[in-house]
């Protein structure tokens, strides 16, 4: 069977769905922002599939380009966060940090 | 089956594989790396669809970027010396679960779609196309994500500054 | 408008005591000289009504002065007319000479109480009492309706509580205020009735409407029965403001009180009031009604004196004294002897009070002592006081050259008429036999007290004449005593002004046949014309006065001197017998008493025949048992009945309280129950775990993908 569009879809649910998976179950809050960044690669996996397989352009391969900016961003800031969490809480296992509770 | 198609296969392996070993390993350290080897993956699907200079960019950006930005955390976090650098699991199975059965949804929902579908054509170079695009059409979205960049600079920096105490 | 005037003068008389009552009512405690005041005001009022006195009895001698206005107007009331109450006063002969009466008396007993109350630490409250007291008194002689004097007649009656009680701490004195005030609650009751009956039926409480629609043939609810009774229930409040007999019994006991007010109120002037109020009826009075009045005039006069004849306190004496002599009064407005009445009313008023002022005289030099047998042989220590007690004594007795003489012998020769003309010949002879009794126990008092020799020498010693003060009124008192203020004739009531010309007899108002035959008129036609001049004005031209047969006058004439001589020889007798006892001592008192005890009748009398011991056990006792029966119907039955609900209540609100507990607080604790064990379940989703959130929104996602998908 040869290789198309529905073959990268794959790849990026996988991707998606491990990214996803990553999130929910590690308790590390660095692992989380993993997670995070595998599920914005399926993301752009989807973007530059459809861009290349479709009639419009490369656009999506610019939406790409931005998310990987704001990847870059998101990740900066996240790490702020961390280490201010763990300034604050002195750990940055996140499920003992259930003050959303209160 | 073509080249091409081995091509795609070994980066999707790896790209899978690798992903799976980032979120199931214990040790901080081996996600990283593992998370290497994904984005390294993905760039080369990105290469297999055409897009080079994406590619090129998701190997600058989070490969000497992020994902050192993500090793800095990991070592600032947690003592280096210590043993316990490995973190705890929760939610397992209903994250298997959950995702199984979502995953296996959206897989359905990809291959029983009808795409429309046309052939795929590899330019030569996508580099100038995306530099005429940022410049014309785009000017506006480039000029806020450099700003962005910079209010995230300063932020991260506001944020992780050491109080004097 | 010469007549205006002295209607407001009249009203300034009245108000004026008022005045001086809330002056020193307020302010006496702050200035202790006020009562002062309280005096000169009560010598204004006395300056002012006997200018009034004048006036009147001159120039408007056959005119009645009135003047009213409306009080409260009801306006059109629903099935009974225009309805209005008014107020006024009425000033005609009789009224003016009580004002002049009771201004007088108050007068010199407000002066005799500057020195006899001195030193009293409730000084200027005793003057604040007796300036109610006259202004209350005012009012019932003035007013010219019987709402009006319903409303003094209570006011007079809580002054008198108030005075008898005013030494409180005396168990004794307050006991015998509360004896007073509802004793005379007693007969308020049925005047207030009576006053009703005729307020139903004429809308009005006015004399002069009523007697108008009585005379013109309107009678209460058609009946002559009921006019017979609204008299004598009106009159009811006379025998217990007058202690007639059956509610005698507060008037001796009413001596607790300092002795210028027992001269004021309960000898000169509230007790007097009953027969004042009997006069203004007096016209409506049925045949009937006056031969009960008569009969209880009679008894009581007999009945008092008898005890009078034992009694030892000066002032018990001088207390059944008063009663025996309004019994006097009352007697002769059944009589019909009105003009006597009042007569001796006013004579009565004059002596009694200088008779009682005497003994506060002679109770203050003795230091407080009442007791008659530790007196004696004060006429050497105190002889103006003596003189004037004798004058009044002889007077009381009926010893010609005094008033008392011309009033008593009028009353006297009234119902000797009065025996004769319809055989009740019961009421004469208890009168006669009340001359003697009352000419025994009078110099009975006197001896004891003035003549003999001092059984208390220690007292004795310090006994001395009053101050002027004391004594000035006694003077005055005697004086007025005398005949000759009243007549020309010492044996000739009629002869003279006041008799004479100034009371006369009114035209009774009642039906012809509810009225005795002697009051019957000769003529009818005289009659209709003496009511039409009735109707037309309050003016009765002198020559019309025609009031009694030709009958009665025939009987008074033929009565006139018998009663005299009789009278005279009846009073020489008894003085004669209290000195054949008490003064030269050849019947030894003992002796007499022991004779009469062997029917008991001594201790009867000494113990004034035991009607309060009766009263004790009949009222009082029956109440006490009706009390205590109705005590125990409250306590078993009407508690029973209220603990039994109780009972019931709290047996049916037990078991809504576990109807409550269980059904439908089990239903809400349930439901809350219920949402808690929920809340308790989702509370374990709400874990404040991010990724535990992620989770559920997964599943959330999978959920709405199974709703809304295509599957």
């Amino acid at each position: 069977m040869e290789v198309g569009l529905n073959h990268f879809l794959i790849v990026s649910t996988i991707l998606f769905s491990f990214g996803l998976y990553g999130i929910v179950t590690r308790k590390n809050a660095i692992m989380v922002l993993m997670g995070v960044e595998l599920i914005l690669n399926a993301a752009n996996i989807n973007f530059v599939a459809f861009s290349s397989f479709g009639n419009f352009g490369i656009n999506g391969q610019l939406y790409a380009l931005f998310v990987i900016i704001l990847a870059a961003a998101e990740a900066a800031i996240a790490l702020a966060i961390v280490l201010n969490i763990y300034k604050t809480f002195s750990k940055v296992n996140i499920d003992e940090i259930n003050n959303l509770k209160d | 089956m073509g080249i091409y198609d081995i091509i795609f296969y070994l980066f999707a392996a790896i790209t899978i594989v690798s992903a799976a070993i980032v979120v199931n390993t214990k040790n901080i350290i081996h996600s990283a790396f593992s998370l290497l080897l994904t984005f390294f993956g993905v760039s080369g699907l990105y290469a297999l669809l055409g897009a080079d200079f994406l590619a090129i960019v998701q190997i600058m950006v989070y490969v000497g970027g992020i994902l050192i930005l993500l090793l800095f955390g990991v070592m600032l976090t947690n003592k280096i010396t210590n043993v316990d650098i490995k973190t705890g699991v929760l939610n397992v199975i209903p994250a298997i679960l959950g995702l199984g059965i979502f995953g296996a949804v959206l897989i359905f929902i990809v291959t029983s779609t009808n795409w429309h579908v046309e052939k795929l054509v590899i330019p030569k170079t996508t580099t100038s196309m995306l530099g005429n695009l940022l410049l014309t059409d785009y000017v506006l979205v480039f000029e806020l994500l450099a700003i962005l960049l910079l209010i995230a600079l300063i932020g991260a920096a506001s944020i992780a500054r050491r109080d004097k105490e | 408008m010469l007549d205006t005037n002295i209607i407001n003068i009249s009203l300034v008389i009245l108000l004026l005591p008022l005045f001086g009552f809330i002056t020193v009512v307020f302010f006496g405690k702050r200035f202790s000289k006020l009562y002062l005041l309280e005096v000169a005001i009560i010598v204004a009022a006395f300056i002012l009504s006997l200018y009034v006195g004048y006036t009147k009895l001159t120039t408007y001698l056959h005119q009645d002065l009135n003047f009213s206005f409306t009080w409260i107007d009801f306006g059109n009331v629903f099935g009974k007319g225009s309805m209005h109450i008014d107020l006024g006063i009425k000033l005609d002969n009789i009224t003016v000479i009580m004002l002049f009466v009771v201004t007088l008396i108050s007068m010199l007993v407000h002066i005799f109480s500057m020195a006899y109350m001195e030193g009293d630490k409730r000084f200027s409250r005793y003057y604040s009492y007796l300036g109610i007291f006259t202004f209350s008194m005012l009012g019932i002689v003035l007013t010219d309706n019987l709402l009006m004097m319903y409303i003094f007649w209570e006011l007079v009656g809580l002054s008198s509580y108030l005075l008898i009680g005013f030494w409180y701490e005396k168990k004794s004195a307050s006991d015998a205020g509360k004896k007073a005030f509802l004793t005379n609650r007693v007969g308020d009751i049925g005047m207030f009735i009576g006053i009703l009956i005729l307020f139903t039926n004429y809308k009005s409480f006015s004399f002069d409407y009523i007697f108008n629609q009585i005379s013109n043939g309107v009678l209460p609810f058609g009946s002559e029965a009921w006019l017979t009774a609204a008299g004598i229930l009106v009159f009811m409040g006379a025998v217990g403001k007058s202690a007639q007999f059956p509610l005698h019994i507060w008037l001796p006991d009413a001596m607790e009180g300092p002795t210028p007010v027992s001269a004021l109120i309960h000898a000169a002037t509230m007790v007097a009031a009953g027969v004042y109020l009997g006069l203004r009826i007096f016209v409506m009075l049925t045949a009937d009604a006056m031969l009960v009045i008569a009969v209880i005039g009679a008894f009581t006069s007999f009945f008092a004196a008898s005890i009078a004849l034992t009694q030892n306190d000066i002032k018990k004496v001088l207390a059944y004294s008063t009663v025996s002599q309004l019994g006097y009064m009352v007697l002769s407005i059944g009589v019909g002897a009105y003009t006597f009445a009042f007569f001796h009313l006013v004579t009565h008023a004059f002596f009694k009070a200088c008779l009682f002022l005497g003994s506060g005289s002679v109770i203050h030099s003795m230091h407080h002592e009442q007791d008659m047998r530790q007196m004696g042989g004060l006429k050497k220590k105190m002889p103006i006081t003596y003189a004037s007690f004798v004058i009044s004594s002889l007077a009381i007795s009926g010893i010609p050259l005094t008033s008392g003489f011309l009033s008593k012998d009028g009353i006297l020769a009234g119902s000797l008429a009065f025996g004769h003309l319809t055989g009740h010949w019961l009421i004469p002879a208890l009168g006669f036999l009340v001359a003697l009794m009352t000419a025994f126990y009078m110099f009975r008092l006197v001896l004891m007290t003035f003549h003999g020799e001092p059984r208390n020498k220690e007292k004795y010693d310090h006994a001395k004449e009053s101050p002027f003060v004391m004594v000035m009124p006694l003077i005055v008192l005697s004086l007025l005593s005398l005949f000759f203020w009243y007549t020309p004739n010492p044996v000739s009531p009629e002869a003279g002004w006041f008799a004479g010309s100034w009371v006369k007899t009114p035209h009774t108002v009642v039906p012809e046949t509810s009225r005795f035959n002697f009051m019957k008129s000769d003529i009818m036609t005289e009659q209709d014309q003496t009511s039409e001049h009735n109707e037309s004005g309050s003016i009765v031209e002198p020559e019309e006065e025609v009031v009694h047969s030709e009958m009665y006058m025939h009987a008074m004439h033929w009565a006139h001197y018998p009663a005299m001589i009789l009278s005279l020889v009846l009073a020489t007798l008894g003085i004669l017998l209290a000195f054949v006892m008490y003064q030269w001592k050849k019947i030894s008192p003992d002796k007499v008493t022991n004779t009469f005890n062997k029917l008991r009748l001594y201790n009867g009398s000494l113990n004034k025949w035991y009607v309060d011991e009766i009263y004790n056990s009949t009222f009082i006792g029956g109440t006490m048992v009706l009390s205590r029966f109705l005590s125990w119907f409250d306590k078993y039955i009407v508690d029973g009945i209220v603990n039994g609900t109780a009972a019931f209540t709290r047996v049916f609100s037990t078991i809504s309280g576990y109807f409550d507990t269980y059904i439908v607080d089990g239903l809400v604790n349930g439901t809350a129950f219920f949402s808690g064990s929920i809340g308790l379940a989702l509370r374990k989703l709400q874990t404040g775990k991010v990724q535990t959130y992620i989770v559920l929104v997964l599943f959330s996602v999978i959920i709405l993908f199974y709703l809304i998908g295509p599957f």
